[in-house]
């Protein structure tokens, strides 16, 4: 598996035709993705092939047929330069290696210090089976909320690079491939699926794998496939951009809320025992609550990352 | 056993000085985004490594077992991949306005217009 990893970046590397070497890194995202289920992390591999083989991939497509398709050749003294400085690198974190534990080794440091306390107490301090869901929304919470901003932040940064969605901007004629029927008919199979599924994975983030980041996600990609084989004029008409936009923010409104409130009932920021009779019940609310929020935000950023790629104009 | 113990580590290494390559070598802006992604992933393969324990399963609790994988690089990871396609947006439409400004995307372009003007 990591062979074929290593191939696959090879392959990107050496190809000019850009179009081929972004489809090229989709298969890479998804080959780690079942690299990560092999190595226990199902939360992580949910992540990457919902967001390195779906979303990233859409995004990079979409910034192309904004650009050009191909690379143009660089001077064959910078690939030796670059190739000197790599190895010489490369060379370098070999070395480094030499005294790194070994490859799952119960005893290494990174698995002796908090991740006991995480695996041994979280199920009477937080209640829920996934740890990864209490590590990610209670006990690093803090962690959590800036990473959500992050990516509120990113969505605001595009909307400023490529500008606002409006309804005026949108051309009638952009895209849509409603035109060819197996498309059609696959899309409007699979739409309420993925948006029942997204659900599923929102709401049973506690107990299985899951949760607030992979479920926006997924849900974003629900709109996404409707808007690229329906047209952005469908897509804007069930979400339109200033509603997405402002849902973005409310997410991140909704996770920061929860932690004032928790505030004004007189515990720290983000202490979600407070908010239920016993502390358990209170966890059980705050991360129900915190990953709510993190999902409406990460699904409208990426509504809204959508729409600023379909709906920028080329200035001539 | 010692070689094949840090033969996952070794594999990071590669991938992330691919990435690193296409970074320099490249003179396309998209492209260089993409040397930056499979960086990014071999980041990530790195703590996940990191995080796998011989014997263990998934971290989520169930009866009967009592050796799991490390759920800490999980949560960092997972955050990790959104923040990161929100980030690769940016840089595209970083891109995407270059290219409308000067009508190319390749960097020896740019900077020869720019010292043009």
């Amino acid at each position: 598996m990591l062979s074929l990893l290593t191939v696959t970046a090879l392959a990107v590397a050496r190809l000019d035709q850009l179009f081929a070497a972004v489809m090229l890194f989709g298969i890479y995202s998804l080959l780690s993705a079942a690299l990560f289920v092999v190595m226990d992390a199902v939360d992580v591999a949910f992540t990457e092939a919902a967001v390195g083989a779906g979303i990233s991939i859409i995004l990079m497509l979409g910034a192309l047929a904004l650009t050009s398709r191909e690379q143009r050749p660089v001077p064959r003294s910078r690939h030796w330069i670059a190739l000197v400085v790599v190895v010489v690198t490369g060379a370098g974190l070999i070395y480094g290696t030499l005294d790194i534990p070994l490859y799952a080794d119960p005893n290494a440091p990174a698995h002796l210090h908090v991740a006991p306390r995480y695996l041994q107490q979280s199920m009477q301090e937080i209640g829920i089976p996934n740890v990864v869901t209490s590590v990610l929304a209670s006990y690093r919470g803090y962690d959590t909320l800036g990473e959500t901003v992050v990516i509120f932040t990113a969505a605001v940064g595009v909307i400023g690079r490529l500008g606002v969605a409006t309804e005026g901007r949108i051309e009638p004629k952009t895209g849509g491939l409603e035109h060819y029927l197996i498309l059609r008919i696959t899309a409007k199979f699979m739409l309420p699926l993925i948006l029942v599924f997204a659900l599923y994975v929102q709401f049973h983030g506690d107990f299985g794998p899951g949760g607030g980041f992979q479920a926006g996600v997924i849900f974003a990609s629900a709109f996404i496939l409707y808007g690229l084989v329906f047209g952005m004029e469908n897509v804007t008409a069930v979400a339109p951009p200033v509603v997405v936009r402002s849902l973005a923010a409310i997410g991140v409104l909704i996770y920061a809320g929860v932690g004032v409130v928790s505030l004004l009932m007189g515990s720290n920021f983000l202490d979600y025992n407070i908010l239920g009779h016993e502390p358990t019940h209170g966890q059980h609310l705050g991360i129900f609550l915190v990953e709510f929020g993190v999902g409406v935000t990460v699904a409208a950023s990426m509504i809204s990352l959508f729409y600023a790629y379909a709906s920028y104009q080329r200035e001539k | 056993m010692q070689v094949f113990g840090l033969y996952n580590y070794w594999v990071v290494i590669i991938l992330m000085m691919i990435g690193l390559y296409v970074v320099i070598a490249s003179g396309n802006l998209i492209k260089k985004i993409v040397g930056l992604n499979i960086f990014q992933t071999s980041v990530f393969i790195l703590y996940i490594s990191i995080g796998k324990l011989d014997r263990g399963t998934a971290p989520i609790l169930v009866e009967g077992v009592t050796s799991y994988s490390n759920p800490l690089p999980h949560v960092l990871i997972l955050t990790a991949i959104v923040v990161g396609v929100a980030t690769t947006a940016l840089g595209l439409a970083l891109a995407v306005r270059i290219y409308g400004a000067y009508g190319s995307i390749e960097e020896d372009e740019i900077q020869k217009q720019d010292n043009a003007s």
